[in-house]
C-alpha cells in the first residue's frame, strides 16, 4: 500500500499537543448540576488517547463539545478553552469555525449506518467532504475517494465507489466512515465507540486499521470507548472518566498495571478474565446516579468502598511520576488504608 | 442431579425460500445442530452475529418450530407440544432477554410483571400469597419488596435486568436460557449480574444456557461451551479445554481477536481475514474455509463432521485440527501485576465485600 501522493499536514513539534482541552464544564439547560465538571485532556501527534468510562460518564459529551457539536439550545458550556494546532478557541461561545470540522478535525461514530446517507453512493459522499474542504473538480474528488477506499482496505474499491451504504456490511461501512474522515488529512481523528457495533473478529480488523493509519499518517487520535479490552489493545494514553470528571489519566501501561483510582480498580476487577474463570467477580457497587443526584466533591463517593468525610471535597487530579495522574484523596490506597480485623 | 436435561438432535431451521417456483434461497440459520445439555450445568453457545445462536436458543425454547430435527426436554419430545402441555413446558423453561429496556412492559408495575407468570403457572395462589412470593423473588435478585409498586422506567439497566431475572424465576423453572443476558450492561453492572446468575444457578440447582458473543463472560460463567459458525457447531467441550486448547481455527481466531485488559498485546496477532459469508449461500465443504488460514483442497469440497475424536479430546469439526493445534501453540499468558498493585486490588475486593478499613498510622501522623 503506497502513501497517498499528497502533502501531509505539517506536524507540530513532538512535545506540543495537537489538542489541549482545559477546564471544560458543560451543563444541560434546566439541569442545575453540570454534566462535565472540569475536564482536561490533551493529545499529541501520533498518539492514541482513549477516554474510557461507563454510560453517562460524559465521554461523548466531551468529544461533542470539542467538535462544537453541542446544540446551544439544550446545552451550556460555562467554561472551557481549546487549543488546537496552536490556535486558541473559546468553547463557551459554542461556535467553532466550520473549516475545522471534517477538515483538520474529523470524527467517526459508533453506528456507521446512521452516519452515512442511505440515498447517496459511497463515492459521492466521500467526494462531497473533499470538495467542501479542498475544492477542486468533482473528478479529482472522486479520485481521492477511490484512493481512500483503497487505503482503508476495501476490496474492489472502484466498484464499491458506486454502491450504496446498504450494500455494505457493518465492518465495510465503518471502513468507509474512516475513509471519509481521513480524506482531508486531519490532524485529529475523534472516534466515538468505533467498534462497539462490530463482531470481535471485525473489531480486531478495524483496530488494526486505525493503528496502521495512525502510524503512517501521524495523526492524533482521541478514541472514546467503554471497553477496557479495546483500550488495552490500542491506547498509548488513557483517561478514565466517571460522572463528568477525569478520575485517572496516564500512559496505558501505568493505568492498567498500576491503577490508582478505586473506580479504575473496580472496572478492571469487574471484567471477567479468560485465564482465571469461576468464582465471584469484584464489582462496583450500585449504579451511576442520575446527573441531578450526583454527589458533590468526588462524584464517585456514593459508590466507592473507601469513601469517607474528606471525599465531600473534590480531590485534585494529582500528577505522580511518569505523567500518571489520579484524583483520589486516598491514593495510593495501600499506603493510606488497611483492613482492620 | 446428573444426566441430560435438554437434548437437540439434528436441529435445523431455515427461513424463507418458500415455494417451488421461488428462486430465493432459504436462510439456513441453524443447520443440523445436535446438543446435550446436562442437568445443573451452565452451557454456553458462542459465535458472532448471524451465526444462528439466537435462532438455536429459540428452537430449544420452542419459541420457534424447527424445520427438521427434534428437541427433548427431560426425556420428552417437545417439538410437537401444544396447548396445556406447551404451557407446562414454559413453566419449566424460561427465557432472559438481552435488552432490559424493551423486554419489560412499561405500563405494568414491577409487582404485576413478576406476578404475571405466577398467575399463569400457579393459579392456586391467592392474591396475598402471590404478593408474598413476588416480594421473595425481588429479594432473591437483589431488589427490595418496596420496588413492587414502581414502573420499569424508574430503574437502571442493571436493575431492569434483575426484574427480568425475577420474572424468569417466578414459575420455578428447571432451565433458564439467557440470550445475551449481560451484553447491554455497563461493565460494573455486568459483573453484578454475572455474580447473581452464578449464585442463583448454584442455590436453586438451575441449568443455565447462555448465548453470548463475549468470550470472557462465557469463560467465566460456563462449564461447557459450543462454538457456532454459520449455523453449525464447529467445536464443543468443557470450557476450560476449548479456551485453553482451542482446536478449530475459527475458535482460535475468535480468541486471538478479543482484546483483553489482562493481556496487553505486544505486537500484532494473527487476524482472521474477511467477513462471514451469507447464510443463504453457505460455502461448500467446511463453511469456514473462505476465511481459514489453514484451508486446504479437501476443506473446499468435503464437509467436516463434528465428531468425538476419543482419547480424552473434545469434538471439533475440522479435517486438519491435529496439524493446526501443533502449529498454533499455547495462548499468551497475562503479565502478573506487581505487588503494590496486587495489594490495592486485594484491598478493593475486601472493601466491597464489607471489610472495615481504617487509615494507616502513617497518615494519621502526617
Amino acid at each position: 500500500m503506497t502513501q497517498p501522493p499528497r502533502t501531509t499536514p505539517e506536524t507540530a513539534p513532538a512535545d506540543s499537543p495537537v489538542l489541549r482541552l482545559g477546564a471544560l464544564e458543560v451543563g444541560f439547560r434546566g439541569q442545575p448540576v453540570n454534566v462535565l465538571d472540569g475536564v482536561d485532556l490533551e493529545v499529541s501527534a501520533g498518539e492514541i488517547l482513549c477516554v474510557v468510562g461507563e454510560s453517562g460518564c460524559g465521554k461523548s459529551v466531551s468529544a461533542m463539545a470539542l467538535m462544537g457539536l453541542l446544540p446551544p439550545a439544550h446545552t451550556r458550556i460555562s467554561s472551557g478553552n481549546l487549543t488546537f494546532d496552536g490556535e486558541q478557541f473559546d468553547l463557551t461561545r459554542q461556535t467553532l469555525p466550520p473549516r475545522l470540522r471534517g477538515g483538520r478535525m474529523a470524527m467517526i461514530f459508533q453506528e456507521p449506518m446512521s452516519s452515512l446517507n442511505p440515498a447517496f453512493r459511497i463515492g459521492d459522499q466521500i467526494a462531497e467532504s473533499v470538495l467542501q474542504h479542498q475544492g477542486g473538480t468533482h473528478a479529482s474528488a472522486m479520485a481521492r475517494a477511490l484512493e481512500m477506499l483503497r487505503r482503508v482496505g476495501i476490496p474492489a474499491p472502484d466498484r464499491r465507489l458506486k454502491e450504496y451504504p446498504h450494500q455494505l456490511s457493518g465492518g465495510m461501512r465503518q471502513r468507509v466512515m474512516i475513509a471519509m474522515a481521513l480524506a482531508n488529512d486531519p490532524q485529529l481523528l475523534i472516534a466515538d465507540e468505533p467498534t462497539t457495533a462490530l463482531d470481535v473478529t471485525i473489531q480486531a480488523q478495524i483496530l488494526d486499521l486505525i493503528r496502521e493509519l495512525r502510524d503512517s499518517l501521524g495523526m492524533a487520535c482521541l478514541m472514546i470507548t467503554h471497553d477496557l479490552g479495546v483500550v488495552a489493545e490500542i491506547a498509548d494514553t488513557v483517561a478514565v472518566m466517571y460522572g463528568g470528571q477525569v478520575v485517572e489519566r496516564g500512559p496505558a501501561a501505568a493505568v492498567f498495571e498500576n491503577p490508582q483510582h478505586p473506580y479504575t480498580i473496580g472496572l478492571i476487577s469487574a471484567v471477567p478474565r479468560l485465564d482465571a474463570p469461576g468464582g465471584r467477580l469484584a464489582t462496583v457497587p450500585g449504579s451511576v446516579p442520575p446527573i441531578a443526584a450526583m454527589p458533590t466533591g468526588c462524584r464517585f463517593r456514593n459508590r466507592c468502598p473507601f469513601a469517607a468525610d474528606i471525599c465531600a471535597g473534590k480531590p485534585p487530579l494529582a500528577v505522580q511520576d511518569g505523567g500518571h495522574a489520579v484524583a483520589c484523596h486516598f491514593a495510593p490506597l495501600e499506603q493510606n488504608l488497611e483492613v482492620v480485623a | 442431579m446428573t444426566g441430560t436435561i435438554l437434548k437437540a438432535t439434528n436441529l435445523t431451521r431455515h427461513f424463507g425460500g418458500g415455494g417451488f417456483l421461488s428462486e430465493t434461497a432459504p436462510v439456513r440459520a441453524v443447520d443440523g445442530v445436535s446438543l446435550d445439555i446436562r442437568r445443573g450445568e451452565t452451557f454456553a453457545i458462542v459465535g458472532e452475529s448471524g451465526c444462528g445462536k439466537s435462532t438455536l436458543a429459540r428452537l430449544l425454547m420452542r419459541l420457534l418450530a424447527p424445520t427438521s430435527g427434534t428437541v427433548e426436554f427431560d426425556g420428552a419430545e417437545v417439538t410437537t407440544l401444544e396447548g396445556n402441555r406447551l404451557r407446562d413446558l414454559r413453566r419449566d423453561m424460561q427465557f432472559i432477554f438481552q435488552d432490559p429496556f424493551s423486554s419489560l412492559n412499561p405500563r405494568l408495575t414491577v409487582g404485576r410483571l413478576v406476578g404475571e407468570p405466577l398467575e399463569v403457572h400457579r393459579p392456586d395462589l391467592s392474591a396475598r400469597q402471590r404478593r408474598e412470593k413476588v416480594a421473595e423473588l425481588l429479594t432473591q435478585v437483589g431488589l427490595l419488596p418496596d420496588h413492587m409498586s414502581r414502573f420499569p422506567h424508574e430503574f437502571s439497566g442493571g436493575q431492569r435486568q434483575r426484574i427480568g431475572i425475577a420474572r424468569a424465576l417466578a414459575s420455578g423453572p428447571k432451565l433458564i436460557i439467557g440470550d445475551e443476558p449481560v451484553s447491554a450492561l455497563d461493565v460494573s453492572v455486568q459483573a453484578q449480574i454475572i455474580n447473581l446468575l452464578g449464585d442463583l444457578g448454584r442455590d436453586l440447582g438451575l441449568t443455565l444456557v447462555i448465548i453470548a458473543h463475549d468470550l470472557a463472560v462465557i469463560r467465566h460463567m460456563s462449564d461447557r461451551v459450543a462454538v457456532m459458525y454459520l449455523g453449525k457447531i464447529v467445536e464443543t467441550g468443557p470450557a476450560a479445554e476449548v479456551f485453553d486448547s482451542p482446536r478449530h481455527p475459527y475458535t482460535q481466531a475468535l480468541l486471538a481477536s478479543i482484546p483483553s485488559p489482562e493481556t496487553r498485546s505486544e505486537g500484532r496477532k494473527a487476524r482472521v481475514q474477511g467477513e462471514m459469508p451469507s447464510p443463504t449461500a453457505p460455502p461448500p465443504g467446511c463453511r469456514f474455509h473462505t476465511r481459514c488460514p489453514h484451508a486446504q483442497e479437501d476443506c473446499r469440497t468435503v464437509e467436516p463432521k463434528l465428531e468425538d475424536p476419543g482419547t480424552g479430546a473434545h469434538p471439533v469439526a475440522c479435517h486438519h485440527w491435529q496439524g493446526i493445534a501443533a502449529a498454533t501453540g499455547a495462548q499468551a499468558v497475562p503479565k502478573p501485576r506487581n505487588e503494590t498493585a496486587e495489594a490495592r486490588f486485594a484491598l478493593y475486593r475486601a472493601a466491597t465485600e464489607g471489610a472495615r478499613l481504617e487509615k494507616t498510622k502513617k497518615t494519621e501522623t502526617t
